[in-house]
């Protein structure tokens, strides 16, 4: 029985959200996530790919021989991550500055091409498209909230703004900012979200 | 073996149509990104050492070539007249190349601030170059066509001590400047002349 087009999109925002449920594209959720700018934009960053990839690929399935795939799969995502950083570049360039290398290895992160070989070359474009958009919001928000426990735990901001109700003896918890503080944040929001799932 | 050619076609098509597009997207934002490079890494220093001036000196500026490179001169307008002019000039400091920001007046021919804008000297120590304003300053108010040395090789520089290496590398890249402005001065004259104040 096939899915609803709307179904395709919701399961990218809980049933299956990437870094939780697939468990893909871990290593820019752990260093990507000390401030909430980076998390959100590193998000939107594979949005965007994702959206433009899933779709032009499943457009491109039938064109596409089964022997050369993964190579076709990867001009394509590709291209979609250098426009990214091109753009980035051209309108963020402080972010561009700070995420720096991640932005180039989104190509070798696994959502766009795990999406590209699981579902788009399957199925129709909009659903490759509701995909490709569920996978990346999904993706976004979950970036965006472990960056929010951990910039305002480890650094006492929030967009890189000091939160004034805090008050003054709120000392900031340094270990949230480190790459282990980010291993123990993802363990235990991957530990409420599967208690919550059970039932 | 028709299978074989398709493969290669595909493979082909796709590699050149995603070049032709990335080409395209590279040539719609290349003014913008080299505006925004300017405006980040060179725009903090310019206008630092252009302090005073009354204009925008990163939306006035002008290319020359020098050779095979290509050089940006960035515009100051002093007292209502366009009388000086900043640029890049690079030397060696102890961990790599170091870049430095050059303003000068043109009628004096006197420098008229000089700053660091990137560098891979020591945090701490040769970094001072960059973070302690009392080094570069010394060269405010000399002529550019000095040939200025630190004071342990017989010139009026002061190192910062324990960074004589990195302090080195700034007085080598100043005295690279001012050959840059030797060479081009006419160019940049002549470039100034069409600047409205």
């Amino acid at each position: 029985m096939a899915k609803s087009v709307i179904q395709e999109f919701t399961k990218g925002l809980w049933t299956e959200v990437p870094p939780y449920r697939l468990v893909l594209g871990l290593c820019p959720t752990l260093a990507m996530t000390k401030q909430v700018d980076m998390g959100f934009g590193m998000g939107l960053a594979v949005t965007f790919v994702l959206v433009g990839s899933n779709a032009l690929i499943s457009l491109l399935r039938k064109v596409i021989p089964r022997n050369v795939r993964i190579a076709c799969f990867i001009v394509v995502v590709a291209t979609f991550v250098i426009v990214v950083e091109l753009l980035m570049q051209a309108y963020t360039y402080e972010l561009f500055l700070k995420m720096g290398i991640f932005i180039p290895l989104i190509v070798v992160n696994c959502i766009p091409l795990g999406r590209a070989e699981a579902f788009c070359y399957k199925n129709g474009v909009l659903r490759s498209f509701a995909d490709g958009l569920g996978m990346g919001l999904g993706y976004t928000i979950s970036l965006t909230v472990l960056a929010v426990i951990r910039e305002v735990l480890g650094n006492g901001t929030f967009f890189n703004q000091p939160i004034s109700f805090l008050g003054p003896n709120f000392q900031p918890y340094s270990f949230m900012t480190t790459a282990p503080g980010a291993f123990v944040c993802l363990g235990l929001m991957l530990c409420i979200m599967n208690l919550l799932g059970k039932k | 073996m028709r299978d074989m050619l398709k493969l290669f076609v595909v493979v082909t098509l796709f590699g050149a149509i995603s070049g032709g597009i990335l080409a395209g997207v590279r040539a719609g934002t290349q003014e913008r990104i080299e505006y925004q490079q300017i405006k980040f890494i060179k725009g903090p220093a310019i206008v630092q050492i252009m302090k005073g001036c009354t204009n925008d000196p990163l939306t006035t500026r002008f290319k020359l070539k020098d050779g095979k490179k290509e050089r940006a001169f960035f515009v100051g307008v002093f007292g209502g007249k366009p009388n000086t002019v900043a640029f890049e000039a690079s030397g060696k400091g102890y961990g790599g190349t170091l870049d430095i920001i050059v303003a000068v007046n043109v009628d004096q021919d006197e420098i008229v601030g000089v700053g660091v804008t990137t560098h891979r000297e020591t945090p701490g120590v040769g970094a001072r170059v960059q973070s302690d304003p009392k080094f570069v300053t010394q060269f405010k108010g000399q002529s550019i066509k000095e040939p200025f040395k630190v004071k342990t090789e017989g010139g009026n520089i002061d190192a910062i001590s324990g960074a004589t290496v990195s302090s080195r590398g700034v007085t080598g890249a100043v005295v690279a400047s001012g050959e840059i402005y030797n060479r081009l001065k006419p160019e940049i004259l002549e470039k100034m002349k069409s600047i409205k104040s």
